[in-house]
């Protein structure tokens, strides 16, 4: 295998493209890779010569006032065409004619003193990249507005030659690509894994055993509409969908910081899988959530609780209980955190990188950067409330005190099952208003101009009708004209179904971003979106109803050559899925699971001794106590995120530590994600407990794992599948003695029937361990 | 059958490589098991740059840093003032302090009254170095030490302290330094993970670590750091469960594996391939990390070395031994935290139990690895996130005394690797406050850390969300005075 492995490197590369002949959006597929050898023979500014600029030009001549040098800038077509500040005879493009534009001299000398970018810089442009630029200029040089600060139109449905494939307006799109492309469609997959695939997409849990037959059974056009409808109507679609969300938003049980001290912000993600299951519009979703502490209510009255609870959103950030610290820096942290979420999770813009100077590649100043700050800078807190302590530290003011009337009443959806005090730290501004100023290098104490509440100008100025607050924000965020915000959400959710965006960067837009595969698809959806008031479930519906999403997940040797990263989709995704739903399927196919919506986050089994060797021994999490009982078995998404060490074998499976704001996960292979699935209680109790209720079935070996296999596989097993699994049963069967068996069921908390053979009992669970750790289990495909 | 799945998915990557063009991947990359997805070039390596192959010709192989958490007082320790004894209790000059910004716990101190240390110095070695009486076994191995005076940092708190130190930023979600390692130059055993983490507590006031501190960040979670804890499970979930033996264990992979081949042959995913592969690595782990881990066969020689506590799973001194043996083993970075070492208050009392915690294991350390010949190309490195105010923090008394954190100077020590040994480099002025002679930033630090790995820390860079990041961010010099 090694001597194989030794051979790659010799292979020479050839460069993979798709052909394509206009530089027309809708019509191209994007490829940031720089060193295709293909020359277009039109060159397009937005989709050539960008990337290269913004990549390897612009930080020293882009929009960084402070850093710029020579006084050029690259990024806007009047100052590249103008005379050089220090070379007034010459200048940096001058159309037409690369011969005497400094730009093509510079990158072609061979002179070190002359070149650029400047080999200190640790920056070079394969010799692609420079005939793009010369062939650029002499076509014109002509630049074009960042395609993501553009507002998107609705284009029309492209002509496709395959009529008969198309089901919905998304395949036209994707159809029209591959015929370029000159590939077709996978067939599609087969209703088993079809059906497994919408189960985990639209409520994270494996299909039920009832659900599979009814649909199996179904042979009616409309089947699978069917099945779509029916599962949306599962509150378990409200949770499934929150996830993503609740990376956004980090949201997690802790302050994080030092002590890391508990914090009850549970209710709000309560209220985030209630929003999810009735519908809300993302618009007033994301409004709420923003600012319902200043909207009135239906009745012009102050806002109700309910838009208050939203506002907790902002206060899902990191809190500081460490006694030393000052507090104006962290209280300036709290407003930075919730000024970056809302570039990255809700503009998909790094504004952040805008903080402490001008945005190198992006048109955002640092003022700009600071007068959005302005918006969450007025909140009524302070930076350090109070060190680590009892339950009056688990919100953090301004609060919300949740009351059992509250429950009662409008908050019906909050799970709270005691009668303690319950606050949330949510979201409230001050009667006065507290001064913006640019923070000199981002540093809380080196203030300087005052700025007032505004918007970065090259997304869409701020409308002057707008309160200059939060609620003018959301306006602005939801303002039609608005470029980003539909896309960027269209293309998280796109990203949640299809396993990644259209943009593969879903919290960058901007000009270091990727471009997106299907330009015309995003723009599309987005109207579309936007057009049908921001409707949510209409949007995943369209999605998972498209012939796009139903293909199946096979991957021919052709389409490998042609297309690896399935960028055409002609292939249906085939994924990992998230740390928290492989929990959700182990415990629902065990029939383990407890479904209850929502409450107090949970303490499951988790290895001992993690709280306690990295706290500083302060507070109510610096000891792990497990819970018992029907806690043990709840959603993945319950389980008590502890900052500092969040719950391990969710975040072996990449799920999000809650930090900062998370729109992607990292989706690994590791040892470590086998060690899993092979010792965790949680798996090991699963397997017994299904082995359990299997063997108190009047059923035969084969049909005791034919049923493990579709509760835990979702589809039948094949012959040679159950002949494999069947000998390994009787291979450990012979081998277990009465003592080991005895050994091996002894894991988990769930009790086992006195009367069952506990030898069969120890064999069969090790079957069923081994098909939780089949790579398709925890796969969608 | 788990060749044939192995070839398969390199028939498959094959055609991936033809389809990309950079193809700078070295042989000894593409050796690593432990770089799972190595064929999934993630893009965002810089022209030039191969994970896993460093940039020039390497001093050091691998890393030990024991990083003593809560900041140790450097005026107790290594930066001798004998002017802080001349004028305890006196006021400290304004004119020292500057515009130094302080903590919250001192901020409304009415009086900054001067501390000299309780404790006596002398000099050692043929550096003549000074080391306190509370390292009497460091003070033995000076010669191989190159004592850094002048460290200092911008943070004045310890989460960002630390995070600063660990990861060059002070915010943190960015790769830790043992990542970037990793990331860098790969590995040498593919039976162990290549950066670890090892945790241990002194009695003196703790503070919190936390896993952010040895994260991957942005890079592939390959690189991430992996905690070793003592007890049964020294990697989490390492142990099979009982009532399986390991014949049990390969029986079920075995079966596995031919379950996860008719999935490939379906489906021709090569995710399916690697899969196995990491079954297979894990199965390995579980043999190679209790091996590692087990202290029962070193020799009398050696634990009397390290001392009784070695002996005793999840203190300092055994998480020393334990460093050595996965570094010998081909461990890239072993990082250590101890625990305890911020002392606002009770300093003399704490400080005391802290550095009997570390002081013989530390320097049995560096010892042992150059016993075996192993110190030139192991780097060792000890200190902590900041230093400690020259002035008392609370009430001074008799002999009692506290001391608040100070970003402005601290004392770290490095060994082996190709740094100068037996040197003291920088100086602070003479009530310890501030750096009168070379300063060392952290991001300075860092840079010379990797350079000593044979790592250009302006080139080892990773673009994220269409930034480029470094670990030393935007800064750092290589301190070419102390590389030998």
């Amino acid at each position: 295998m090694k001597n194989l492995l030794y051979l790659l490197p010799i292979v020479v590369g050839i460069g993979w493209f798709l052909p394509s002949c206009t530089t027309d959006m809708s019509n191209r597929v994007a490829y940031n890779g720089d060193g295709s050898g293909h020359m277009p023979d039109k060159v397009s500014y937005n989709f050539d010569i960008r990337p290269i600029l913004s990549d390897k030009c612009l930080a020293c001549h882009g929009p960084d006032a402070a850093k710029r040098e020579a006084g050029l800038r690259l990024d806007m077509a009047e100052s590249a065409y103008k005379a050089l500040k220090e070379h007034p005879r010459a200048h940096a493009l001058v159309p037409g004619k690369p011969e005497i534009s400094e730009v093509f001299l510079r990158i072609t000398t061979p002179d070190t003193s002359e070149m650029m970018p400047p080999p200190s810089s640790n920056l070079k442009l394969s010799a692609h990249q420079i005939k793009l630029i010369e062939k650029w200029i002499k076509q014109g040089a002509a630049y074009e507005k960042h395609w993501a600060f553009v507002p998107p139109k609705k284009p029309a449905l492209p002509s496709v030659k395959q009529t008969d494939w198309p089901k919905n307006e998304i395949d036209y799109f994707i159809l029209q690509k591959q015929e370029q492309a000159g590939v077709t469609p996978n067939e599609q997959a087969d209703k088993e894994r079809l059906l497994k695939r919408l189960s985990l997409d639209l409520t994270g849990l494996p299909p039920s055993l009832s659900l599979m037959d009814s649909f199996l059974a179904d042979k009616s056009p409309n089947a699978y509409e069917k099945v779509v409808d029916q599962l949306f109507k599962n509150p378990a679609y409200g949770e499934k969908m929150a996830l993503h969300w609740l990376d956004l938003a980090r949201y997690a049980d802790s302050h994080g910081y030092q002590d890391d001290g508990y914090r009850t912000q549970w209710p709000w993600r309560d209220w985030v899988i209630h929003a999810f299951n009735k519908n809300m519009p993302y618009n007033e979703f994301v409004s709420w959530q923003l600012a319902g502490d200043l909207m009135p209510n239906r009745d012009g009255g102050p806002s109700s609780k309910e838009q208050l609870l939203a506002t907790a959103f902002n206060r899902n950030h990191k809190i500081t209980e460490e006694g030393g610290v000052i507090p104006e820096e962290y209280r300036t942290m709290y407003v930075t955190d919730r000024t970056d979420l809302l570039g990255k999770g809700l503009l998909g813009v790094t504004i952040e990188c805008a903080h402490c100077h001008d945005h190198k590649y992006d048109p955002f100043s640092q003022k700009e950067y600071y007068q959005l700050f302005a918006f969450f800078n007025n909140v009524k807190e302070v930076g350090m409330e109070s060190v680590i302590g009892g339950p009056d530290t688990y919100a953090k003011k301004p609060m919300n005190e949740i009351s059992n009337e509250d429950i009662k009443n409008i908050l019906s959806f909050v799970n709270k099952r005691d009668t303690n005090r319950l606050i949330v730290s949510v979201m409230g501004d001050l009667d006065t208003t507290r001064k913006t100023f640019v923070l000199k290098r981002g540093a809380y104490d080196a203030p300087g101009e005052e700025v007032q509440p505004g918007t970065p100008k090259a997304i869409l100025p701020f409308d002057d009708s707008y309160p200059k607050n939060r609620l003018g924000l959301a306006k602005w965020l939801f303002d039609k004209k608005n470029p980003l915000t539909a896309r960027v959400y269209v293309n998280l959710l796109w990203q949640e179904f299809f396993g990644k965006g259209i943009v593969k960067t879903s919290g960058d837009f901007g000009m270091q971003g990727e471009l997106p595969s299907h330009p015309a698809l995003l723009d599309w959806l987005a109207v579309d979106f936007m057009e049908h008031g921001w409707n949510i479930r209409r949007l995943v519906k369209q999605m998972v109803t498209s012939a796009t999403y139903r293909q199946s997940a096979k991957i021919t040797t052709e389409k490998l050559a042609a297309d690896p990263d399935n960028t055409l989709l002609a292939r249906g995704p085939r994924y990992r899925i998230h740390a928290e739903f492989i929990k959700d399927l182990v415990l629902c196919s065990s029939g383990l699971l407890n479904p209850t919506i929502g409450g107090p986050s949970v303490k499951p089994y988790q290895p001992a001794g993690l709280w306690e060797g990295a706290t500083s021994g302060r507070g109510l999490l610096s000891m792990y106590v497990q819970d018992h009982g029907p806690n043990l078995y709840r959603r993945g998404m319950y389980t008590l995120i502890k900052r500092t060490v969040p719950p391990p074998a969710l975040a072996i499976f990449d799920a999000s530590n809650r930090d900062l704001c998370e729109v992607k996960r990292l989706r690994t292979n590791t040892p470590l994600q086998a060690l899993v699935m092979l010792n965790d209680p949680t798996v090991l109790e699963a397997s017994r407990v299904l082995a359990a209720r299997l063997l108190q079935e009047q059923s035969g070996v084969t049909d005791k794992i034919g049923k493990a296999f579709r509760l835990i596989v979702s589809r039948k097993p094949s012959e040679q599948e159950t002949t494999l699994l069947t000998a390994y049963y009787e291979k450990e069967l012979k081998k277990i003695t009465p003592d080991r068996a005895k050994k091996t069921l002894a894991v988990g908390e769930y009790p086992t029937p006195d009367r069952i053979d506990k030898t069969k009992l120890a064999a069969l669970m090790r079957v069923v361990t081994t098909i939780y750790n089949l790579e398709e289990t925890i796969t969608k495909s | 059958m788990e060749k044939e799945i192995l070839e398969h998915g390199l028939n498959f990557n094959r055609r991936r490589f033809l389809s990309r063009l950079s193809l700078g991947l070295g042989s000894a990359a593409l050796g690593s098991l432990l770089i799972p997805d190595l064929f999934k070039s993630s893009g965002a390596e810089e022209d030039g740059f191969t994970p896993g192959i460093p940039h020039f010709a390497p001093k050091a192989k691998r890393v030990i840093y024991l990083f003593q958490n809560g900041a140790p007082s450097q005026q107790e320790l290594f930066d001798y003032k004998p002017k802080l004894r001349e004028m305890m209790g006196q006021e400290m000059p304004p004119s020292i302090r500057g515009k130094q910004r302080l903590t919250n716990m001192t901020a409304n101190q009415k009086e900054f009254p001067l501390v000299g240390s309780f404790v006596n110095f002398k000099q050692y070695g043929e550096s003549r170095a000074w080391v306190s009486d509370l390292f009497p076994y460091t003070a033995k191995i000076v010669d191989d030490l190159c004592i850094v005076k002048s460290m200092f940092t911008e943070a004045i708190n310890h989460d960002p302290a630390l995070t600063f130190l660990q990861t060059g930023s002070q915010q943190g979600n960015r790769p830790s330094m043992g990542s970037w390692l990793s990331y860098g130059l790969g590995n040498e055993n593919k039976n162990l993970p290549n950066f670890t983490v090892l945790l241990s507590r002194g009695i003196g006031n703790g503070q919190g670590v936390y896993s952010k501190l040895w994260s991957n960040g942005f890079l592939d979670s390959i690189h991430q750091g992996v905690q070793f804890s003592k007890g049964e499970d020294p990697v989490l979930y390492l142990r099979d469960p009982e009532g399986m033996d390991r014949q049990d264990r390969r029986d079920m992979l075995d079966n596995l594996a031919q379950l996860n081949d008719l999935s490939y042959q379906e489906f021709g995913d090569p995710e399916i391939a690697a899969k196995v592969k990491q079954y297979e690595m894990a199965y390995r782990m579980q043999t190679a990390v209790p091996e590692v881990m087990d202290l029962s066969k070193e020799p009398d020689d050696i634990i009397k070395l390290y001392g009784p506590d070695c002996l005793v799973p999840g203190t300092f001194a055994a998480n020393c031994l334990l460093a050595r043996k996965l570094s010998e083993n081909g461990v890239r970075f072993v990082q250590l935290y101890h625990q305890g070492w911020d002392q606002h208050g009770n300093l003399p009392f704490e400080i005391a139990k802290q550095a009997k915690d570390v002081d013989q294991a530390s320097a049995a350390l560096v010892t042992d690895l150059k016993q075996r010949g192993l110190l030139d190309e192991t780097l060792v490195i000890w200190g902590g996130e900041f230093g400690r105010t020259s002035y008392t923090q609370g009430k001074l008394t008799k002999d009692n005394y506290g001391r608040d954190h100070h970003p402005r100077c601290f004392t770290i020590w490095m060994a082996g690797g190709g740094i100068k040994p037996g040197m003291v480099y920088g100086e602070t002025d003479e009530m310890g406050y501030n750096i009168v002679s070379n300063p060392v930033h952290v991001h300075d630090f860092q840079a010379t850390v990797l350079n000593q790995l044979g790592l250009n820390h302006e080139k080892l860079v990773f673009k994220h969300l269409g930034r480029r990041y470094r670990l030393t961010d935007v800064s750092g010099k290589v301190v070419h005075d102390i590389i030998a």
